[in-house]
């Protein structure tokens, strides 16, 4: 690491290239996902069966679904960087920006899945939005991580926002239980879990199968990718940020010692 | 396949609009990598 001296004002001279946040991995897994999303394209659209209740509008639960798992999965994600962050020793910030980081795509999967879920509903409910359990505890559960997101961007230094952010992020991800369990709890308009049931049968075609598969392997992916570029992204900020503080206080002192 | 092309808007819709955010959040990611990249020392970046 290179150490900082407050001291120079003048950035010119460190050693900066063009080098952005890929790696030979990152290229790996975004060609993956690419591909992934091709074949999703296919399956979803053209190679897979129109379903026996649902007809075509099943093709929209081939997004639907994996958007909603990997939103759970970056909430998870979330609480646990949280976790790691607030209950070892060395408090890094690593850890915060792994959670900041997954939260800003589970938000934007939910999102996804919610818009998608509106379309589906209007072909299969004959409306865009009701205010069923499993719906209203989706929005729910997005509200509750754009107010995660906000608290990130409250003032204050990188160990405040990683420490009272943290602290928000393990609290929201009990709300996953409560939108995935919805439709048991309550009496709901949503269907109740095709795959990710109780008693472990799958009811469903073998295409179809494949296709959700193709789906949950395509965002997951997906997320790999925008989650390894992002928090190397807010690390870079982070480091700048500390970086113009410095320089911002060299300034200061410097006045201070010319009068 | 009559019924795929009565809803098609919807399903062809809910794609587009899926591949268009992806396609956001893909560009922002490269693009702000890029544009924090040339201001950050290599010797900073733990992924190089």
């Amino acid at each position: 690491m290179t150490t900082l001296d407050p001291n120079t004002t003048d950035t010119a001279d460190t050693a900066t290239s063009s080098r952005s946040t890929g790696t030979k991995a990152t290229r790996a897994i975004g060609i993956a996902a690419a591909v992934a999303m091709g074949w999703l394209v296919l399956f979803g659209l053209v190679l897979s069966p129109a379903d026996v209740n649902q007809g075509e509008s099943v093709r929209l639960l081939y997004i639907h679904v994996p958007t909603i798992w990997i939103a759970y999965l970056s909430f998870i994600v979330t609480a646990v960087a949280s976790g790691m962050y607030l209950f070892t020793k060395k408090h890094s910030l690593g850890w915060d920006r792994l959670a900041g980081a997954s939260a800003e795509f589970g938000v934007a999967f939910v999102g996804l899945t919610l818009m998608v879920g509106a379309m589906w509903g209007r072909l299969t409910w004959g409306v865009f939005w009701q205010w069923d359990a499993r719906l209203t505890t989706t929005a729910l559960l997005f509200v509750t991580y754009i107010g995660y997101l906000a608290v990130r961007r409250l003032g204050g230094s990188h160990q405040q926002r990683a420490k009272r952010s943290a602290v928000v992020g393990l609290l929201s991800v009990l709300l996953i239980p409560l939108v995935h369990w919805s439709v048991v709890i309550w009496r709901s308009l949503h269907q109740t879990a095709s795959v990710l049931d109780t008693d472990g049968d799958i009811d469903m075609d073998g295409t179809m199968l494949f296709t959700l598969f193709v789906g949950v392997v395509a965002f997951s992916l997906l997320y790999l990718w925008l989650v390894l570029h992002r928090t190397r992204a807010m690390a870079m900020e982070d480091m700048l940020e500390d970086r113009g503080l410095d320089i911002a206080l060299a300034e200061r002192r410097a006045e201070g010692g010319t009068r | 396949m009559i019924a795929f092309f009565d809803d098609a808007g919807f399903i062809l819709g809910g794609y587009v609009v899926t591949f268009v955010v992806i396609g956001g959040f893909v560009w922002r990611a490269i693009s702000s990598g890029r544009r924090l990249g040339k201001q950050t020392p290599d010797d900073d970046k733990y992924w190089t």
